[in-house]
């Protein structure tokens, strides 16, 4: 029991994450039907940088309190983020909107093998270790524990979705965003800024993404320029299985993911009588999008489903 | 000869001394690049690898226009394939394999080329059946999970049954033998050595030759142009009579055929294979070569896939004694600057010059144009 309960804390840290990188990818792709590839490594990106200051500022300032170090690392991870996926967005997706549909994947694939390149040099191939800014502090739930920076992240990440579910369905920018998804050429004759509403969409998406990546950098304590590929492809998987484009879709996916994962590698090798291990535990995602594609296309929560090629 | 110089159609004797030029070029070549080192010989017999490789890649992706992001997973079929079938892996794990070959486990390549094709084969339509209704990045994402999935299982089926040997990979695979003649080591040929990495260019050669006339004659034939049809409008193919779910899995096997023999090539070559070649980053590279040369365009593909195999070996003796000269000290590895650049090429290509550097001649075979059916996509737009 205590493991079944275990597995499920963990299952919701993985999921949070999954959700909050995953809605970055729901959002560009309902609106300009693009898988953003290079949105991981955005992740990765804002992981880096806040590293980078907290590392600096931990050496400039050495009794700063924990709590202004990662109001620091996060306060700057986020704009790097954002304006790194701006740049991206104006350079390499902006010029192809109207292109053929495989030529804003290759450059999203190109854009994505760039940063991760350009991250390698910068900050080099070895993984660094997150310094532990939050207490180590554990709870006990059921007999299973769960420290302080685990549930932090649940908490953050739900007060995230709280306030982008609100963004989108009660301002007027949630209005434009939706109203773009929905047709942007209509959206700009009743007065949107479809260029704009893209910028903003891709902006919001990073700076999840950013604090996706401080997070992962908290939780996990590792960060390393290829940290963002697996978590961004996973984010994806679990924005399919929610039904890309819809935003509570990527939430519901993100968890369902992160559970099904952290179960099955809890228990696949019980089930298997030890003949496949927890280091399966990336084949699940894959498995699961196979699956999804191919019994239920739309996604859980998906509406409609589009099936041209 | 009239299909592989579409120019010359009505002038044989051009096309003769054409082939006739091109052909002792490329006999000659290793002689020539082999007064630099061997080193770039063997830059040239990769180099025919990633040509059949590119054009197994342009089957699926330039004739039918379904984005492949797995498909190093088939050359790691091949690969491995070739690997458990000639070397002493499986006779030395398993005591049962060992009594049943007491001589150990060594097979021609004339068995080995058409199993690595058919096996290859088999996983390309594995991989396509569940996958074919799939959108265009949809599919991309599916391929590039099971290229992941195939990594993963090989570098961990070495428990609790050693078959891939995991993350160490298999060793001293068997060389190439022909008629009973070894490529690994030198021959003599009037009097000439010819090394063995020469010995393997012209092997390689000899199959980027077969794979070319193959390909130019599937483009020709009624099943090049049902892919081209699926390309272009599936439904309008699928009105006119294709059945565009054998169709596509023909692409996807035949594709994968390619990749298949190209993967027992390299592990003979190599000598050794492990699950680092194949990792995602391999299958992007071929998907640079295939875009860069100009997708859909076999001579593009050649030129794409010969530019960027032997680039990497221009970049390693270049870019270290500059950064010296310049700086004093090492900045960029050659590894790490081929990255980036492939990156930063495959965005330029696609902004700049979306049909790639040696575009099709624009007569129904020029896939750039509207691949994927771009217009019908915003339609299909899931509301956020």
């Amino acid at each position: 029991m205590e493991t079944f309960i275990q597995q499920i804390i963990n299952g919701l840290v993985l999921g949070s994450l999954y959700s909050l990188i995953a809605l970055g990818y729901t959002m560009v792709y309902g609106i300009l039907n693009l898988i953003n590839f290079a949105h991981g490594d955005v992740l990765m990106v804002g992981a880096m940088t806040a590293l980078t200051v907290i590392v600096g500022l931990k050496g400039l300032y050495p009794d700063m309190p924990a709590w202004m170090l990662m109001a620091a690392g996060l306060l700057t991870a986020i704009p790097a983020c954002v304006i790194l996926s701006l740049v991206i967005e104006r350079v390499a997706y902006r010029p192809l909107r109207n292109a053929p549909r495989l030529a804003p994947l290759i450059t999203a694939i190109g854009v994505s093998i760039v940063i991760q390149t350009l991250g390698m040099i910068i900050w080099g191939r070895n993984y660094h270790t997150f310094p532990e800014l939050i207490p180590t502090t554990t709870f006990d739930v059921g007999g299973a524990t769960i420290t302080l920076t685990k549930l932090l992240v649940i908490v953050l990440s739900a007060v995230l979705m709280v306030a982008l579910m609100l963004l989108v369905n009660r301002t007027k920018l949630g209005r434009a965003m939706r109203a773009t998804a929905e047709n942007p050429r209509v959206a700009g004759l009743m007065g949107v800024n479809p260029n704009l509403v893209i910028a903003q969409t891709f902006a919001i998406g990073a700076a999840l993404a950013a604090v996706a990546g401080v997070m992962i950098g908290a939780t996990y304590s590792v960060v390393h320029f290829s940290m963002g590929f697996l978590p961004g492809l996973k984010a994806f998987t679990a924005a399919v299985l929610g039904g890309i484009g819809n935003i509570p879709g990527a939430m519901v996916g993100g968890l369902l993911l992160g559970l099904i994962e952290a179960l099955g590698a809890g228990y696949i090798g019980d089930l298997t009588g030890g003949v496949l291990g927890s280091h399966y535990q990336d084949v699940f995602a894959f498995i699961i999008l196979v699956a999804v594609l191919i019994f239920r296309p739309q996604g859980l929560l998906g509406e409609r489903v589009a099936d041209r090629a | 000869m009239n299909l592989y110089f579409p120019k010359w159609r009505d002038n044989p004797v051009a096309a003769f001394i054409a082939t006739f030029v091109v052909a002792a070029v490329l006999i000659a070549l290793p002689f020539v690049v082999g007064q630099l080192g061997n080193a770039w010989v063997r830059a040239l017999a990769f180099a025919l690898l990633y040509v059949m490789l590119a054009l197994g890649l342009n089957i699926v992706v330039g004739f039918a226009g379904l984005l492949d992001l797995g498909y190093i997973a088939f050359y790691a079929v091949g690969a491995y394939m070739y690997a458990l079938l000639a070397s002493p892996h499986l006779t030395s794990t398993f005591p049962a394999i060992a009594a049943m070959f007491p001589d150990g486990l060594h097979n021609s390549i004339w068995m080995v080329i058409p199993l690595g094709a058919a096996l290859a084969a088999l996983f390309g339509i594995m991989l396509g059946a569940p996958v074919l209704r799939l959108r265009g990045d949809y599919l991309a994402i599916v391929t590039l999970g099971f290229g992941e999935i195939i990594r993963i299982f090989m570098n961990n089926l070495n428990a609790p049954v050693n078959i891939t040997n995991g993350p160490q990979g298999i060793t001293l695979i068997d060389p190439i033998t022909i008629g009973g003649v070894s490529l690994a080591k030198p021959v003599q040929v009037f009097g000439l050595t010819v090394p063995s990495v020469y010995l393997y260019y012209y092997f390689f050669l000899l199959l980027v030759i077969v794979t070319i006339v193959v390909c130019i004659n599937l483009q020709n034939s009624r099943l090049g142009r049902a892919w081209m049809a699926i390309r272009e409008d599936d439904l309008a193919a699928k009105a006119m009579g294709i059945n565009v779910r054998n169709v596509k899995l023909l692409a996807f096997a035949l594709g994968a055929t390619f990749g298949g023999v190209a993967g027992a090539m390299f592990a003979a070559f190599q000598g050794f294979v492990s699950p680092e070649s194949f990792s995602l980053m391999e299958s992007i590279i071929v998907l640079a070569m295939v875009v860069l040369g100009g997708i859909g365009h076999i001579p593009g593909v050649i030129l794409g896939a010969v530019l960027l195999a032997v680039f990497p070996e221009v970049l390693r003796h270049t870019v270290v004694p500059v950064q010296q000269a310049l700086f004093g000290k090492v900045l960029i590895d050659a590894e790490v600057l081929r990255m980036l650049l492939y990156g930063l090429a495959m965005v330029l290509i696609m902004l700049y010059r979306p049909k790639g550097l040696w575009p099709a001649p624009d007569h129904g075979i020029n896939p750039s144009e509207r691949m994927g059916g771009g217009k019908g996509g915003k339609a299909a737009a899931a509301g956020a």
